[in-house]
């Protein structure tokens, strides 16, 4: 099956980049994620409870839902702050993509080791920006939040799509389709990328890429 | 009661549906009844299971659209252990009452194809102006997907749905309106079942759609249409408020009571000029403390009691359709949702349950602190009249959404806010402290101390006995005080606070929690500010001293005759003694 891409891109103050990640990737991992698998005999499991907490944001006129899991929260901040690091460390003008990326592992036969077929990935484009005084920056809180809305919609919409998801796995497959590694929820099999382009924007003069999750070293 | 699934059909897994024990169980009964929707292809298990989780969606969206416009943010718990049964492995609160008035709505019918259910979102403000902001609409089209299955991806295609719904419930424009509401506006909701209504959204309202899930009988489609065209708003209620809001911000910077203190700058909106100065800017905020006073009344019983459910299990347990009694007549319902005093508490781990507070009185009301902390207070209607909800707005500052919101208060400060203390650590939220306090004076009938005609400062604790004292020039304080004694302007009139940054220190809230007072009109914090600038005291002035020193010694024959004259009663009254 062909993996689907979506991109989304969004233009920020600096100090906008992480809330406006995070809401954009809590966004997407609301969706995927579900409880946790609780399997019984006869093969049949059931499915534990996904709660949902609001975030305002600071910088930003938004608010977000995400799934209650400070789990889940602390390594989406660390990949995002990781971001937001190089980002500004760069030394561009500014400009990164952050990728999520959800994948289904599919047992290899020795030698060979696991593959990872991604089935969705969605892309998050950004663009910063400096503003100069006050009255800008109020400004930018606004439009931003509007944005970050309509990107939010932008994502709704392509999940109702119902489009490919993998199967539902039994007991020993699990942990080919799902992160079973947190307490109180289960993602979908995901892994957090991102990447600097440089000024010039079309040749990657620093690409940084880092496995933030991944139930198997490989 | 516990949802399992049978699993997708694996190649070494044999593909017959695995049933949970109450299909089991109600399996022969559900071949008795004969529907006629066998010709759809739809087995009548799987039909009954669809109807079931149609409706319950149904109850879920309008928990979750309700709730999203609360003006607080929800917070729920994950719990990786199934806790009973928490529809669409989502954990949604039920508010009883908003599951009351949904199913009353419905009668016992579900969505289908011209029957939508909508969710009306209104504002109104503390003038009675209303005005819709947005209308959800869950409805049911012809299209169908027979191929689906129904208790398996049906189900989690309506837990996907529910998840947008939430995410998109917060990028509306209502959200943030919802946010802000408590002192001059409320948000209203509506439930009905029938045709769907958008005229009421005026030009060029946008529509969103939430989602779309496919089932054997017809394809369930959520959207929202919202309002863009907010003129009303700023026409009527804006215009109102921005001279408050202007007057804020230079509450530190000038005292009240200097005289040239330009008019453009305005006033802080509870200060009242002792010299009865009416600037234009203060109009309008006259204005809209007399409109407090009138349109927020005590709460009728049917509004804004909410109580806090159980633990979920015991709330969600879904109900067969069966046994819901439901009337037959939907009738069209309106709710006045007080959202700043609902606040929830994730359920404990453990189980215990939440603060449940069944709302015996319908006057009590849900008073949500800023930690989630829920405190019941009751509120009484102050002289008869009216309970005030007369916050007024903070402005916004960056990181302050959010924060404070949530309170309200009642006229006269009888609310018991124990987390309000009198010294704020930072001054945003001094002024948002201090420009709570609008209003507390704003009811003051004619229970009003009539002692307003004295003129001595304290005439309404003064023994009204002795008469002598009010011409007696050492008690009277002198007519032009340097300083003007806010007293004077308290007694006469509505509305004054009477405190001011006459000095450094700024009594910017004062609520004693202790201070309840039935036979003074007034209570402690109203009296201590009230009070808190007394003028000086005529004998600690010079001028004033050697004038009545002066009286004095005139006066002295006039008193010397008198005592004479009872020479006799001053001579037995010495007998007596010795």
């Amino acid at each position: 099956m062909n993996c689907r891409s979506e991109v989304l891109e969004v233009t920020v103050e600096a100090r906008q980049v992480e809330e406006a990640m995070l809401a954009l990737l809590h966004t997407i991992l609301l969706h995927r994620s579900t409880g946790k698998f609780h399997y019984k005999k006869e093969g049949t499991y059931s499915i534990g409870t996904v709660g949902t907490l609001d975030i305002d944001c600071d910088f930003i006129d938004f608010t977000f839902v995400r799934v209650s899991s400070e789990e889940l929260d602390r390594v989406i901040r660390k990949a995002v702050s990781e971001f937001k690091d190089a980002l500004s460390n760069s030394g561009s003008d500014g400009m990164g993509q952050i990728s999520l990326e959800f994948y289904q592992k599919k047992k290899s036969r020795w030698p060979f080791s696991d593959e990872c077929i991604p089935w969705e990935v969605w892309s998050i484009k950004v663009n910063v920006v400096n503003l100069a005084n006050e009255q800008e920056r109020q400004i930018c809180r606004e439009k931003v939040g509007e944005k970050l809305g309509e990107k939010v919609i932008n994502v709704v919409e392509v999940i109702n799509r119902h489009e490919y998801l993998p199967k539902m796995p039994t007991q020993s497959e699990v942990d080919n389709v799902f992160d079973t590694s947190l307490k109180d929820v289960q993602p979908y099999l995901y892994k957090i990328t991102f990447q600097i382009t440089d000024s010039l924007g079309t040749s990657v003069s620093t690409t940084m890429r880092r496995l933030i999750k991944d139930t198997l070293a490989l | 009661m516990k949802t399992l699934f049978p699993l997708e059909v694996m190649q070494h897994f044999s593909t017959k549906t695995i049933l949970t024990k109450t299909q089991l169980a109600t399996r022969t009964r559900t071949f008795d009844t004969g529907r006629d929707n066998m010709d759809s292809g739809l087995s009548p298990q799987d039909k009954k299971d669809l109807d079931k989780f149609i409706k319950f969606f149904a109850l879920k969206t309008v928990q979750v659209i309700v709730q999203a416009r609360l003006g607080e943010k929800i917070c729920t718990r994950s719990s990786s252990s199934p806790t009973g049964s928490d529809w669409f492995n989502l954990a949604i609160k039920d508010i009883p009452e908003v599951t009351h008035e949904a199913k009353r709505a419905l009668a016992g019918q579900l969505p289908g194809i011209g029957r939508s259910m909508c969710v009306e979102i209104s504002l109104k403000t503390s003038e009675g102006d209303s005005m819709e902001l947005e209308t959800w609409c869950l409805e049911m089209n012809e299209k169908c997907d027979k191929d689906i299955k129904v208790s398996y991806t049906v189900y989690n295609r309506l837990s996907v749905l529910l998840k947008s719904l939430l995410a998109i419930t917060r990028v509306t424009p209502a959200y943030k309106l919802s946010r802000k509401q408590g002192h001059d506006y409320v948000i209203l909701y509506r439930i009905y079942f029938g045709e769907v209504q958008l005229s009421g959204l005026g030009e060029g309202f946008q529509t969103v759609r939430v989602g779309v899930v496919g089932t054997p009988v017809g394809t369930v489609t959520l959207s929202c249409a919202y309002r863009t065209n907010l003129a009303f708003m700023s026409n009527r209620q804006f215009e109102r408020s921005a001279p408050i809001m202007g007057i804020i911000v230079d509450h530190f910077v000038d005292p009240p009571y200097s005289s040239h203190r330009p008019a453009n700058m305005g006033q802080p909106c509870n200060y009242r000029p002792p010299d009865e100065e009416d600037g234009g800017a203060f109009v309008g905020v006259q204005d809209s403390q007399e409109v407090c006073t009138t349109s927020f009344s005590t709460s009728p019983p049917s509004q804004c009691v909410c109580t806090l459910s159980p633990s979920p299990s015991k709330l969600s347990k879904p109900v067969p359709l069966d046994n819901v009694q439901l009337p037959l007549a939907p009738g069209l319902v309106t709710h006045t949702l007080y959202a700043s005093r609902l606040s929830y508490q994730p359920p404990a781990a453990a189980g215990p349950a939440e603060l449940c507070h069944p709302a015996a009185n319908p006057n009590q009301m849900m008073h949500g602190g800023k930690e989630g902390g829920v405190v019941l207070v009751p509120a009484h209607p102050v002289h008869g009249a009216d309970a005030h909800l007369t916050v007024e707005h903070p402005p916004i500052t960056p990181g302050s959404i959010g924060d404070d919101d949530s309170l309200s208060h009642s006229g006269d400060g009888r609310r018991d806010e124990g987390r309000r203390s009198a010294s704020p650590s930072d001054p945003v939220e001094a002024l948002n402290a201090f420009t709570r306090k609008i209003g507390a004076f704003v009811n003051k009938p004619s229970t009003q101390i009539t002692a307003a005609s004295l003129d001595l400062p304290f005439a309404a604790f003064a023994p009204r006995g002795l008469d002598s004292e009010e011409n007696d020039p050492m008690v009277q304080p002198p007519d032009s005080p340097p300083c003007p004694s806010p007293l004077q302007a308290s007694l006469h009139s509505q509305g004054s606070e009477g405190s001011g940054p006459q000095d450094d220190f700024v009594m910017v809230d004062f609520r004693p929690a202790f201070s309840k007072d039935d036979l003074l009109p007034m209570d402690l914090g109203t009296f201590y500010r009230e009070f808190q600038n007394p003028p000086q005291l005529a004998s600690l002035s010079l001028h004033i001293s050697s004038q009545s020193m002066a009286d004095d010694l005139d006066s002295l024959p006039e008193k010397l005759a008198v005592y004479e004259k009872n020479i006799d009663e001053f001579d037995a009254f010495v007998d007596m003694l010795q």
